[in-house]
This record gives C-alpha cells, sequence and structure tokens, in this order.
C-alpha cells in the first residue's frame, strides 16, 4: 500500500461510517412513520383519514419517483403518468383475466413495467431537455389512446369495470379497509425508503452529477446513456406501484390514469413540495390533496383557488415548500453563527 | 380498424375532395395556435402553455361581438384583438417575472392561468355548450368540387390562414420590425444595447401570438361548438404540429399542420379509434429519427 492509498483509507472511513449512521437514521425514521401510520385505525374510526392517506400513498410513490427523472437527473418527463396508468391497468387485467394471488400479479406489474419502461426509456433518454419532455408526452398519449380504443380489453372509455377481486393472502385481506390502509402505508414506506437508498447510493450522486454536467460525467467514463436508463425504469417501476395502490384503492382502473393530466399533476406536486429535498414531493402531495378537497367543497370554480394558489408558489415563493423552509432554516441557522 | 373505408375513400374523388378540405381546416386552425407559440418560443424562449387560453377567448370575444352587432367582419376584429390585447397585459404583468427562472416555473405559471382562464369563461359566459351559429353571409349553397362538397366558408378560413401564413413570413425575413425581432431572438442583450427596447418586443411577440390564436378561435366559432377547455385539445395538438415542424420554424408549423390536418381527416376514415394514437405515433417518429424537427435547426 502506497502512502497515498494508505492516506485515502482513512479519509475514506469516517464517509462511510458516516453513510451507514445515516442508513440507519432512514431506516429509524421509516420505522417510526410506518408505526405512527399504521397504528391511526386505533386512534379514530374516520374511513375520510385513512382514504386521505391512501390516495397520499398512491400519489406520493409516484410524486417521489418522479422526482427521481426531476430533481435528481434533471429529466423533465411530461409522461411518467404513463407508468402509473400501466401499473394500475395491468395489475386490475392480471387480477381480473387470471384470478392469481396478489403478490404474483404485483411482481408480473412490475416486470411488465419495467420491460415497457426500458423500450420506452431506450428511446427517450438520447433526447435533451425540452425534446425529451415532449416525446415522454407523446408516448403517454400513444398509451392513453392505446387505452382507449383496445376497448375489448381495456374497457375503452369506462375503464376496468366490475371490480378488481381481491383474495386474501397470507393473512391480508385487502377488501377489508384496515388491511388495505395498512399495507398502502407499508408499500409508501417501504418505497420511500428504497428511493432513498438509490438516491443516497454512489448512483443517487452519478445521478446528480449527469444533471450538473453530463459532459463531465461523460468525461469521467460514466455512461450516461445507461444512467439514465436505470433511473427511468426505477422511477417507472414505483410509479407503476402507486398506480397499483391506486388500482387496489379504486377497485379499478380508468383512462384518466393513463392521460398526461395525472403527469403535470406529478410536475406540479414536485414543484408545490420542492425538488431539492427528498421528502419534497411527499409534502406536495398531501398540500395538494389537501388544497383539491377543502377547495371542491367550498366552491365550484377551483380553477380560480387552486391557479391562485400556484401563483403564489411559482411568483411568491419562486420554489416549493419544503425547498423554502430548508434554506429559511439554513438561514437563521446561518445568521445565529455569525452572532 | 376499417381500412377498406379508408381505400374506398382514396378511390373515390368526391371523398378524396371532401377529406382534403376537412384535413386542410384543421390544419390551417392548428398552423394559426401552432405559429403563435413557435413564434413566442423562438424569440421569448418560453413555452407557452397557456396559448390554448387564447384560442378559447377568441372564439368566446368573437360570439359576443357577433351577438351584440351581428357583424361577422367586427367578429373576427374582436376576437383578435381582444386576445392581443390580453396577451400584452399576460405577457407583461407576469409572464416577464419569470424569464430568467427554470423551465418548470414557466410552465407552473401558464398551468395557473389556464385554471384560471377556464373558470373565467365558466362564470362570463356560464358552462354549456356555445354555438355562434353560422354567419348568413356564408349560408349559401356549398361548393362541389369533382363531386365533393365545399361550404364556401372552408375557403374563405383557409385563405385567412394561408394570408396570415404569408403576410407573416414576409414581415419577418423583409420588414425591419421582423428583421429587429429576429435579432433579439438571437440575441436579446445586444439588441437592447443597441438601443432598442426589448421588453417591448417580447410583448409584442406575445401579443401577435395571443392574436394569432384569437384569430383561429375566432375562425373556428362559426364550426365548432365553444366551451371552457375547448383551447386544451388545440394547445396539445399545436405542440405536436411545433415538435413536429421544428420548434421556431414557420415554415415548419405550417408544414406539420398540414400533416396533422391530413393525418386526422384521413385516420378518421381507417383508424376511427385510434386517430389520435396515430398523431401521437407520428410525433414520436419524427422525434426519434429527427430530434429537432423536420424544419428545426440544431440547438446551438
Amino acid at each position: 500500500m502506497t502512502e497515498l492509498e494508505a492516506g485515502r483509507a482513512e479519509t475514506l472511513a469516517p464517509v462511510r461510517s458516516g453513510a451507514v449512521l445515516r442508513r440507519y437514521r432512514d431506516v429509524l425514521i421509516a420505522l417510526i412513520a410506518l408505526a405512527v401510520l399504521a397504528s391511526l385505525p386505533l386512534f379514530t374510526g374516520s374511513k375520510a383519514l385513512l382514504d386521505f392517506v391512501i390516495r397520499c400513498s398512491a400519489y406520493g410513490l409516484f410524486a417521489t419517483s418522479l422526482n427521481l427523472l426531476v430533481g435528481y437527473t434533471g429529466l423533465t418527463s411530461f409522461g411518467h403518468g404513463m407508468f402509473f396508468g400501466l401499473g394500475a391497468y395491468s395489475f386490475g387485467l392480471i387480477m381480473q383475466k387470471l384470478g392469481v394471488p396478489i403478490p404474483v400479479a404485483f411482481v408480473a406489474t412490475l416486470a411488465i413495467t419495467a420491460i415497457v419502461s426500458a423500450i420506452i426509456g431506450a428511446i427517450c433518454v438520447r433526447l435533451k431537455e425540452i425534446y425529451f419532455a415532449f416525446v415522454t408526452l407523446a408516448f403517454q398519449m400513444l398509451i392513453h389512446s392505446t387505452i382507449l380504443s383496445w376497448a375489448s380489453f381495456t374497457g375503452g372509455d369506462q375503464g376496468l369495470r366490475g371490480g378488481i377481486p381481491r383474495p386474501p393472502f397470507l393473512g391480508i385481506d385487502l377488501a377489508n379497509h384496515v388491511h388495505l390502509y395498512v399495507a398502502s402505508c407499508a408499500l409508501l414506506i417501504l418505497g420511500l425508503l428504497a428511493m432513498r437508498q438509490i438516491a443516497q447510493s454512489p448512483f443517487g450522486y452519478t445521478l446528480r452529477m449527469i444533471r450538473d454536467n453530463a459532459a463531465r460525467a461523460s468525461f469521467l467514463g460514466i455512461d450516461v446513456w445507461r444512467a439514465k436508463l436505470t433511473v427511468f425504469v426505477l422511477a417507472a417501476l414505483f410509479a407503476s406501484m402507486g398506480g397499483m395502490v391506486m388500482a387496489l384503492f379504486v377497485s379499478g382502473a380508468y383512462p384518466e390514469f393513463a392521460y398526461w393530466t395525472i403527469s403535470g399533476e406529478g410536475i406540479f406536486i414536485n414543484m408545490l413540495g420542492g425538488v431539492s429535498t427528498f421528502l419534497g414531493p411527499m409534502v406536495g402531495t398531501v398540500l395538494l390533496l389537501l388544497l383539491n378537497d377543502t377547495v371542491t367543497r367550498f366552491t365550484e370554480y377551483h380553477g380560480i383557488v387552486l391557479g391562485v394558489v400556484i401563483l403564489f408558489f411559482a411568483l411568491g415563493l419562486r420554489k416549493g415548500l419544503l425547498d423554502f423552509a430548508a434554506e429559511w432554516f439554513a438561514q437563521r441557522r446561518d445568521a445565529g453563527e455569525g452572532r | 380498424m376499417d381500412l377498406d373505408a379508408l381505400a374506398g375513400c382514396l378511390a373515390s374523388s368526391a371523398c378524396l375532395v371532401t377529406q382534403t378540405t376537412s384535413g386542410l381546416i384543421i390544419g390551417m386552425l392548428l398552423f394559426l395556435v401552432a405559429v403563435g407559440l413557435t413564434l413566442i418560443f423562438g424569440v421569448l424562449k418560453v413555452v407557452n402553455f397557456s396559448h390554448g387560453a387564447f384560442y378559447m377567448f377568441g372564439a368566446y370575444f368573437a360570439m359576443t361581438a357577433y351577438q351584440l352587432t351581428g357583424s361577422f367582419a367586427l367578429a373576427m376584429l374582436a376576437g383578435a384583438a381582444g386576445t392581443a390585447i390580453l396577451g400584452l397585459i399576460f405577457e407583461r404583468v407576469f409572464m416577464s417575472r419569470v424569464y430568467g427562472a427554470d423551465v418548470l416555473m414557466q410552465l407552473l405559471v401558464c398551468y395557473a392561468f389556464v385554471l384560471i382562464f377556464d373558470d373565467v369563461v365558466r362564470i362570463i359566459w356560464g358552462p354549456e355548450f356555445k354555438s355562434m351559429g353560422m354567419p348568413s353571409a356564408f349560408q349559401v349553397m356549398p361548393l362541389f368540387i369533382a363531386g365533393g362538397v365545399v361550404p364556401p366558408y372552408y375557403l374563405l378560413l383557409i385563405g385567412v390562414a394561408l394570408l396570415a401564413a404569408v403576410v407573416l413570413g414576409i414581415g419577418l425575413s423583409r420588414s425591419r420590425i421582423g428583421k429587429v425581432i429576429r435579432a433579439a431572438a438571437h440575441n436579446p442583450g445586444m439588441v437592447s444595447a443597441l438601443g432598442i427596447n426589448t421588453g417591448l418586443i417580447y410583448g409584442g411577440v406575445f401579443a401577435l401570438g395571443g392574436m394569432l390564436a384569437g384569430l383561429a378561435g375566432a375562425l373556428a366559432a362559426p364550426v365548432r361548438s365553444l366551451t371552457p377547455g375547448m383551447g386544451f385539445s388545440v394547445l396539445i395538438e399545436s405542440f405536436i404540429v411545433t415538435v413536429i415542424g421544428g420548434m421556431g420554424s414557420i415554415l415548419g408549423a405550417l408544414i406539420g399542420a398540414l400533416l396533422l390536418g391530413l393525418i386526422r381527416s384521413f385516420g378518421s376514415l381507417g383508424f376511427p379509434l385510434f386517430t389520435e394514437g396515430l398523431m401521437y405515433l407520428f410525433m414520436v417518429i419524427v422525434l426519434v429519427s429527427k430530434p429537432t424537427g423536420l424544419f428545426g435547426r440544431e440547438a446551438a
């Protein structure tokens, strides 16, 4: 071992143990969050609240996976919703037509999503910026049109009706509302934890480097195309998970799940919560769903209210809520240390 | 799929003429919207996501003016002028604040206005479908060309759109203002240093783009039904047009719009349920083979 290598080993060691510590901390936070969420039905019988959390799980998984592309890799996808729709439809169709146990359908749907997203991604990630956005949008609309026109298989504009069978497995009965609630929370927390691991891994830092300077990453010997494709497929898998939670919740799948507005909402959620923090999209999800629910209750013109709120974020804060809070705290801390 | 119907139509001149004219008017309306979009993108480097709202307002302004005055010419004027003013205000008050910002921020501001404008229309004109009705001057016998039926209004519509294309093309390449606009698109800092008010240019281009979309809406008002949110499908289609034709290219917008119009009108015969899918498929093929669009230049 040369002196140089010895020195490097010394500096690397504390960093690595720090990373391990941080991983334990993330797992701990996830376990606490899961425990809190899972014990919620013990304290409240409110079905509306549990429904709200289930919807948050579906959209949260979707929005956070979009942030892997938008925030971490700098790939602004306008068509990420296609995988949300694909997950919901594949899962629903497999359960309806094949009648396999739920975990089998779950894994099969992930496999289908991986194949489809690898094919679409291989075409899309060659393109840059606005062109990437438009091709993903085009693929989204292509899938949406296919769902609409292939009515004999997908139910066309009526959606997948007749309910998705939810046979019990391993003592879990997803037809039971509380079971479904706990399962959704578990999927959300597991998904978030997995995405956090991806974001904090060396691969996650490679993605950040690609976002900041793809040419330099390429000079350093990184296969940019492959890294982008990998994260595109990974993000698609989590979006598909979100779609499956949604399909289980509404016991069906509708063409709106694959419509471009889902992608638009995903982008909007990310901007609302903030893209530079991992939990920003989750905060955005809760904000948007709360906003949607309360505003629609008070006025039929919810577009105006929603629009004004968006303008406040875009022109007033100029960043997402969690980003804003994080910067505000950082400024306060700096000011405190300066004194 | 109904390929027999498509083949049958291609074999008969009457059907060919009818379908081609209907494709042309779809294409021409799309061109007017898309050329505004591409102009705004070319000069301001902003993707105006709220462009469909101008199309919608143009149609509603024209309908109201027509009901008040009974004059078709005034209705067209109201549609175009009203949206031009709206575009100028929108650009100066809101869009000019997010020029330096992230693309996502710009999209978000536009998205907010899509929501707001749709609700404003719902409040002023009501949520139900409206119809302006064909002006009496055009309620005459349709022309028969090679056995195909062509309403005279269609010819006016195609003529006006073609005129706009020619005026725009010549104006941008020959006139002084056109040269200034192209210079501002190329290097706004230098243009500003030469003593030209770039803010005014930006506002003017946005107003022009809004006006073209409003004109398209006004022209479409007699032949289509008016509803809040009518701008949206037009917006998505004109996006496809600009992407196929190449962002920032006027000729590209014209060719892309005509291609898309023809795909729509003939596709609805051969693939009645997959017409929309055909457009997206076409866009994917173009983008994959030539990412900058048919007439787009390589990004600098």
